[in-house]
């Protein structure tokens, strides 16, 4: 298992917010420049810490949703009902406004343009973040890693990078998932993921692919289970989860 | 302090002073896995401690079933900074299964059904500080909390609690496990927020 090595102490840094993307109506992508940024690989996330005037602090943990490009770093933070820190990150916060950052994190559930295997990405939600961060990276790195994306949402109003997604890259497919709306002229039921979808994207067994499930705990249970389920290695199927207390 | 953001007000302050430094409490119970969810059958599932001279010890689910548990309630915090207090646990104390063996050891690696593993000083697993816990919430633990059973050991970052234990392996030289290895703390003390290597 290769995981990258976090050397040295992992400093806080002041990042200021140069661009805002609205993704959704209750998501936004967050542009910042920080300064001495060391990079980052596609998957990774980092800890955002907000200081109020008197002194209180409150920290969460974000995935970057874009590969590394020099002091710019990008996350996209979903409002959550209640949620101290994404609530000031989808509301108030503006452009030159300072927050503290520290990362990159996670050496697991990352994506390397050197690897050449096959991949299949499972995404619930919000959890599309970081597999975003691997589209990218493997766009930028000219990679032919063949990709294929399984974007599991609500309604359609829900889906973020619609652009950007819309546009055809070769090596990539896209299915979509909706679980309660389906877009106009679709026709259909809204439907969970399940075996049929899954055993439609996933790769061969014997192609020697790699998984990576990004989504609420529940999604990822029920996609991780599917793909044990079809014959895949544990070994092959990398997950990340957020419980609803996610903020 | 740190750099001021604008606007920001946050929470009503003093929320409770069990919560350590960049935590906030949940009510829900979060879960952090890096791979899928291991499924072990009580009938196929053993538990050992296997000393540095190679010494083995193991307990089938009955015979663990069979020793005295405690129930324990205490907070657990998990580096990915959520909280969550009174947490409702039974299990058996780690004093109860590595207590008298011939070990000069002052490290372990625990090992997880699925390939996880982390390290800790043999001397927070004992004295009444670690268990190998098999019920929440007076149910048996679900296999996404880590079911069977699970590591519990409440005083370090919920990491350092193993699911799906399999085995501890004492040693006399500390090395990373599977988080550690990937940039997190060794020890993980959340009261010093030592969430990554260098803190």
């Amino acid at each position: 298992m290769a995981r990258t090595a976090v050397s040295g102490r992992l400093a806080w840094r002041v990042a200021r917010l140069a661009e805002i993307r609205q993704e959704t109506p209750t998501a936004r992508t967050l542009v910042f420049d920080i300064p001495g940024w060391p990079g980052h690989l596609a998957g990774q996330h980092v800890d955002v810490r907000l200081t109020a005037a008197d002194g209180y602090t409150a920290q969460r943990s974000y995935s970057l949703a874009a590969p590394s490009n020099g002091d710019r770093i990008e996350l996209t933070v979903q409002r959550v009902a209640d949620g101290e820190v994404s609530e000031h990150l989808t509301g108030p916060y503006a452009v030159g406004d300072p927050v503290e950052i520290r990362g990159p994190i996670g050496g697991w559930f990352v994506w390397r343009p050197t690897d050449s295997a096959p991949v299949l990405l499972v995404a619930g939600g919000a959890g599309i973040v970081p597999l975003m961060s691997m589209i990218r990276a493997r766009r930028e790195a000219g990679s032919k890693a063949l990709f294929r994306l399984v974007y599991s949402l609500r309604t359609p109003a829900e889906l973020y990078y619609a652009e950007e997604l819309r546009r055809p890259y070769a090596g990539l497919d896209i299915s979509y998932v909706y679980t309660r709306e389906l877009p106009e002229g679709l026709s259909g039921i809204p439907r969970r993921i399940d075996v049929a979808t899954l055993n439609t994207a996933a790769w061969p067994t014997e192609f020697g692919a790699t998984t990576y499930i990004c989504g609420p705990t529940g999604f990822v249970e029920t996609a991780a289970d599917i793909m044990l389920a079809l014959g895949h290695s544990p070994q092959s199927i990398r997950t990340e989860r957020f419980g609803p207390g996610r903020d | 302090m740190g750099v001021v953001t604008p606007g920001f007000t946050g929470r009503a302050r003093g929320a409770s002073p069990r919560l350590p430094p960049g935590q906030y409490l949940a009510e829900d119970f979060p879960v952090l896995s890096a791979g899928p969810t291991p499924r072990v059958s009580t009938e196929r599932w053993e538990f050992a401690v296997v000393t540095e001279s190679g010494e083995r010890r193991s307990w089938s689910w009955s015979e663990l079933m069979a020793l005295p548990s405690e129930k324990i309630t205490v907070d657990i915090h998990c580096v990915t900074q959520w909280s969550k207090l009174d947490t409702r646990w039974r299990g058996v104390p780690v004093d109860a299964l590595v207590g008298d063996l011939d070990t000069a050891a002052d490290y372990v690696m625990a090992h997880s059904y699925g390939g996880y593993t982390t390290n800790l000083p043999l001397a927070d697993l004992l004295g009444g500080q670690a268990w190998i816990a098999y019920e929440y919430g007076g149910k048996p633990l679900t296999p996404e909390h880590g079911g069977p059973a699970r590591l519990l050991v409440p005083h370090l970052y919920f990491w350092k609690s193993a699911k799906w234990v399999r085995e501890l392996r004492l040693a006399t030289k500390d090395a990373p496990g599977f988080w550690e290895t990937a940039g997190y703390h060794d020890y993980g003390d959340p009261w010093r927020e030592q969430r990554y290597q260098g803190d």
